[in-house]
């Protein structure tokens, strides 16, 4: 079947079989930013907004996601122009491996959509689906505080 | 020669904080160099590039802990539509190696073979599969025949070496490549003993005695990225391993061997790594992979599941440790007597080596003349160990770090002091250092720098340790608190076996390539590395394109593992462009007219102290590639260390416990730790809080879960529980500078490992602060806890 999004801004076709994961379809069509850490929903490392929603990627049928709006890590910036989130994770050092990386700016995405000036424990509540072994938390949390000053003096 | 800023690393050992001196670029959080291609989804991970015709390979696990296969049938998978091939063990070269990712010759035994006639547990590879689409292989997987004579396991590391145990490496191949005390027929991996002084008198010398039974356990690295790789054959039929690595050259070497290639038939690229923590010292997987490529001619991709991962890689290796300790009244330790035996599980990975440094990365720590160790490693039917972040350490301050709580308590002296009384200090050694090395005699040497008593005071200070110890001693409730301390030390590589390299050269617009052997697996090194070299070439940091690790193309390295890469490679890097600006000087002289010994660079350019007189960096290499004796400047040095330098560190914890579920909760963790010079403070602060964090859940809720038949029950992530960002306590990491290590690059000595070692002990001795009762076998569950409470 064939399916049609808008990733990134840009209108997609991809033709798919019914079972494939949209994980995987987006890793195949060159999204590679989507990591997979689990495959199951737990680690957040496939997120990606879907209709403005962080969802795990692994957890969605490639089919439901039809005529939907897609975000990946590559919409979210480049490295000529990074989004505050992309600049603070580096800034503040939230960033070791960079596996979970994508996945932690899509959920910070997510949450900074919504709120401009969110509590400590709502950023930890918007990022407890992302699981990072190298960084502790500490600095990624910082790093979404960077962010939001970096938005507000915009 | 090296000149003025070639001196800075031969600094005297002081005691006290030294000024951090004018450095530009070392010792500043400057960002790390691949920061943002991976923030912003495009830096390569080993699966991150397409290849055309690309296979995808499934191993078939062994459903049984220990089993002989009587026979295997691929024919039906091998008929599947799709499949491009099936491997038994009647297939591939019978070579008997260890996946251990070690220099050669490695100490570690030759027990395992690619894929063998017998399994030896839940999980062992019995078959591999390569195929079109991952279902087909899947389905493949399910189609061979396999009959199994099943065997009695051995389950129990306790029971191991007993009567009358099946032996699990019962084939004529295992053996040592080095003497060493192995004895698969007692299904023993690997035993090590050692002695300085006397430990009678030592004993009879004290006024106190101790001795406990303490337990280390099993764990994950759980890297978020699991073990991948693909191999392919190049343009000239050469085999190419791009894979998740610790050790590219030790991968090129193993593989070449277990698969009969010559070496330069193999190039292994270790491209973005997501996560090592260790259990990528291990060549693993590289095997299969490589020999279903050479079977297909095609690209292969084999990348574990979560639960493969869990089961099927490494693991933390448990231990039960006997530790028995003599202290008189005044707080001198008389003797210290630790006997370890551990779990290596199937195979011998780093089953010497681990087992050592429980010894030598924790008995140099206090000062005694009476030392006896001891370690028996043990082989059984369950997951295997091998190298994870701490090495062996973590195992062993669990034992230590009680006890000298124990200690403290018993003569009525408090823990700081007693750490502070006794812990080896500046000038001084430890006879541990020479009796015990890795798979071979320790080196001696002298500590020259030591910032442990700041540590503990500053870290002391941070959670208000004297007056909350004293608080919580007496409380009444539900809800209880409790806080706990431990100091730490580690190494910083292996001495005299170690080697790092590192090359370089200069481009026309004044900028320099640096290619490493060292690995960066996320920690940062590519970084740190070009950091130092812009410091002695005063650059700013862009201008170093690092690239790291590609057995084609970067010189050698051992790799990442035993806290080596800053104390190691730094060095080396730091001599690769002290001799590219020693060339840039012979460059300069000639185009200013000036005496090469004048010359010192600034901001990018070489200047002459006599007449001012200068020229940038761009115009010396315009200049020495295409005006004027042509020639390509460039360099490759190596280094080798002589010593270990212990970083140190102090670690405090305040806890919450509550009496009525036994759930012990962490309120807040201080980390105070002296690793010499950071060369990037946040990247070492970032090490140290990922290290306290995996250390925390290590001690409270990581553990594998076994049925009878040695058969792990959570091998995923929904059930083995680690720590997400609301379960994070405040963690406060301090780094104590101001003593630059003597021998090491700009002063630093290593952080990554030390950090994970503190949390069990300091929750351990928490918990005893809280409720007065000793935990020694973690971890330290609600059920653990509230049993023991309510005994
Ligand atoms: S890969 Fe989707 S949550 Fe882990
Ligand atoms: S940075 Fe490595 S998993 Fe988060």
């Amino acid at each position: 079947m064939i399916i049609k999004l808008i990733i990134n801004n840009e209108e997609k076709e991809f033709t798919i079989k019914p079972g494939d994961i949209l994980l995987d379809v987006l890793r195949r069509e060159g999204y590679k930013g989507v990591k997979k850490g689990c495959g199951t929903g737990e680690c957040g490392a496939c997120a990606v907004l879907l209709n403005g929603r962080a969802v795990n990627s692994c957890l969605v049928l490639a089919a439901e996601a039809d005529n939907s709006r897609i975000v990946t890590i590559e919409g979210i910036g480049t490295t000529e122009k990074p989004d505050p989130l992309q600049e603070s994770f580096v800034e503040a050092g939230a960033v070791q491996c960079g596996y979970c990386t994508p996945g932690m700016i899509i959920s910070a995405k997510a949450l900074l959509n919504k709120k401009k000036d969110p509590t400590d424990t709502e950023i930890k509540k918007a990022l407890d689906g992302n699981y990072c072994r190298c960084t502790g938390y500490v600095k990624i949390i910082d790093a979404v505080r960077m962010a939001v000053k970096k938005m507000k003096n915009k | 020669m090296p000149d003025k800023k070639g001196s800075i690393f031969k600094k005297k050992a002081k005691e006290e904080p030294v000024d951090a001196g004018n450095l530009k670029y070392v010792g500043q959080s400057v960002k790390k160099v691949d920061g943002l291609g991976l923030a912003t989804g495009i830096a390569g991970f080993v699966d991150d590039i397409e290849l055309p015709n690309l296979l995808y390979a499934k191993i078939l696990p062994s459903p049984h802990a220990h089993a002989k296969i009587l026979s295997i049938d691929a024919s039906k998978a091998k008929k599947l539509k799709g499949v491009k091939a099936v491997l038994t063990y009647k297939d591939l070269p019978r070579i008997a190696h260890t996946t251990a990712g070690q220099g050669y010759p490695e100490p570690s035994p030759y027990d395992t073979f690619i894929l063998d006639n017998k399994v030896r547990y839940v999980g062992d590879r019995v078959a591999a599969v390569a195929a079109e689409t991952e279902q087909i292989a899947e389905e493949a997987i399910k189609l061979i025949k396999v009959q199994y004579k099943v065997l009695k396991p051995v389950l129990d590391m306790e029971k191991a070496t007993e009567k009358g145990m099946p032996i699990i490496h019962d084939e004529k191949e295992a053996r040592t490549i080095i003497p060493l005390n192995y004895d698969p027929k007692r299904n023993i991996a690997s035993q090590v003993k050692a002695l300085t002084g006397n430990m009678a008198e030592g004993f009879s010398n004290a006024d106190h005695t101790f001795e406990n039974i303490y337990y280390a356990h099993y764990a994950s690295h759980a890297a978020n990225e699991t073990h991948i790789v693909i191999t392919y054959l190049d343009g000239q039929g050469r085999l190419v391993i791009r894979t998740s690595t610790q050790v590219p050259f030790h991968v090129r070497r193993i593989v070449a061997e277990r698969l009969q290639l010559s070496e330069s038939r193999v190039r292994v690229i270790k491209p973005r790594i997501g996560g090592g923590f260790g259990g990528k010292q291990e060549v693993l997987i590289e095997d299969i992979c490589s020999a279903l490529t050479l079977k297909t001619r095609s690209p292969v991709k084999l990348h574990y599941s979560r639960s493969e991962e869990f089961i099927a890689s490494r693991t933390r290796h448990p231990q039960r440790i006997i530790l028995k300790t003599g202290v008189k009244h005044d707080g001198t330790i008389t003797a210290i007597d630790m006997d370890v035996l551990m779990n290596t599980g199937a195979y011998g990975s780093h089953a010497l080596t681990v087992a050592c440094n429980t010894g030598s990365k924790v008995l140099p720590l206090l000062r005694c003349e009476n030392v006896q160790f001891k370690a028996q490693t043990v082989y059984t039917n369950l997951p295997v160990g091998g190298a994870y972040r701490g090495y062996g350490a973590t195992q062993g301050y669990i034992a230590m770090g009680i006890q000298v709580d124990e200690m403290a308590e018993r003569i009525g002296m408090d823990v700081c002091h007693f750490y502070k009384m006794n812990h080896i200090k500046v000038g001084e050694t430890s006879p541990v250092f020479k009796a015990l090395g890795e798979g071979r005699e320790g080196v001696l040497q002298t500590i020259e720098s030591c910032g442990l008593d700041q540590c503990i005071e500053i870290g002391a200070t941070a959670i208000d340790w004297y007056a909350k110890k004293e608080r919580y001693e007496r409380q009444t409730g539900q809800i209880r608190k409790g806080v706990g301390m431990v100091a730490l030390m580690q190494g910083s590589s292996i001495p005299d076996i170690d080697m790092g390299a590192a090359s370089m050269k200069m481009n026309e617009d004044g900028s320099f390539n640096l290619l490493v052997g060292a690995t960066d697996l996320g920690t940062g090194s590519d970084t740190i590395l070009a950091q130092m070299a812009a410091e002695v070439l005063d650059v700013p940091v862009e201008k170093i394109i690092v690239y790291s690790s590609d057995t084609d193309l970067t010189p050698f390295d051992v790799g990442a593992y035993a806290s080596s890469t800053t104390y190691l490679s730094g060095y080396a890097v730091i001599k690769t462009a002290e001799d590219i600006r020693s060339q840039i000087f012979d460059v300069a002289a000639e185009m200013l007219k000036e005496k090469k010994a004048d010359l010192y660079v600034k901001d990018s350019a070489v200047f002459s102290k006599k007449t001012g007189k200068n020229i940038t960096y761009q115009r010396i290499g315009l200049h020495s590639l295409y005006e004027k004796n042509q020639h390509q400047i460039a360099s490759v040095k190596s280094h080798i260390t002589h010593k270990s330098p212990p970083p140190f560190s102090a670690h405090f914890v305040e806890i919450e416990l509550d009496m009525d579920t036994g759930k012990v909760k962490v309120l807040k963790y201080v980390a105070a730790i002296e690793c010499g010079r950071a060369i990037n403070p946040k990247l070492a602060e970032g090490q140290t809080e990922g290290g306290v964090l995996n250390g925390i859940s290590y001690a409270l809720t990581e553990e594998y879960i076994f049925d009878r038949q040695g058969r792990m029950l959570n091998s995923g992530f929904d059930n083995y529980k680690l720590f997400y960002p609301a379960d994070l306590p405040e963690i406060r990491t301090i780094l104590i500078e101001g003593y630059p290590e003597p021998t090491g690059p700009y002063g630093a000595k290593s952080v990554s490992e030390i950090c994970i070692n503190g949390a069990v002990p300091a929750i351990s001795n928490a918990i005893y602060n809280a409720v007065g009762i000793r935990l020694r076998k973690p971890p330290f569950t609600p059920e653990v806890v509230y049993t023991s409470i309510n005994k």
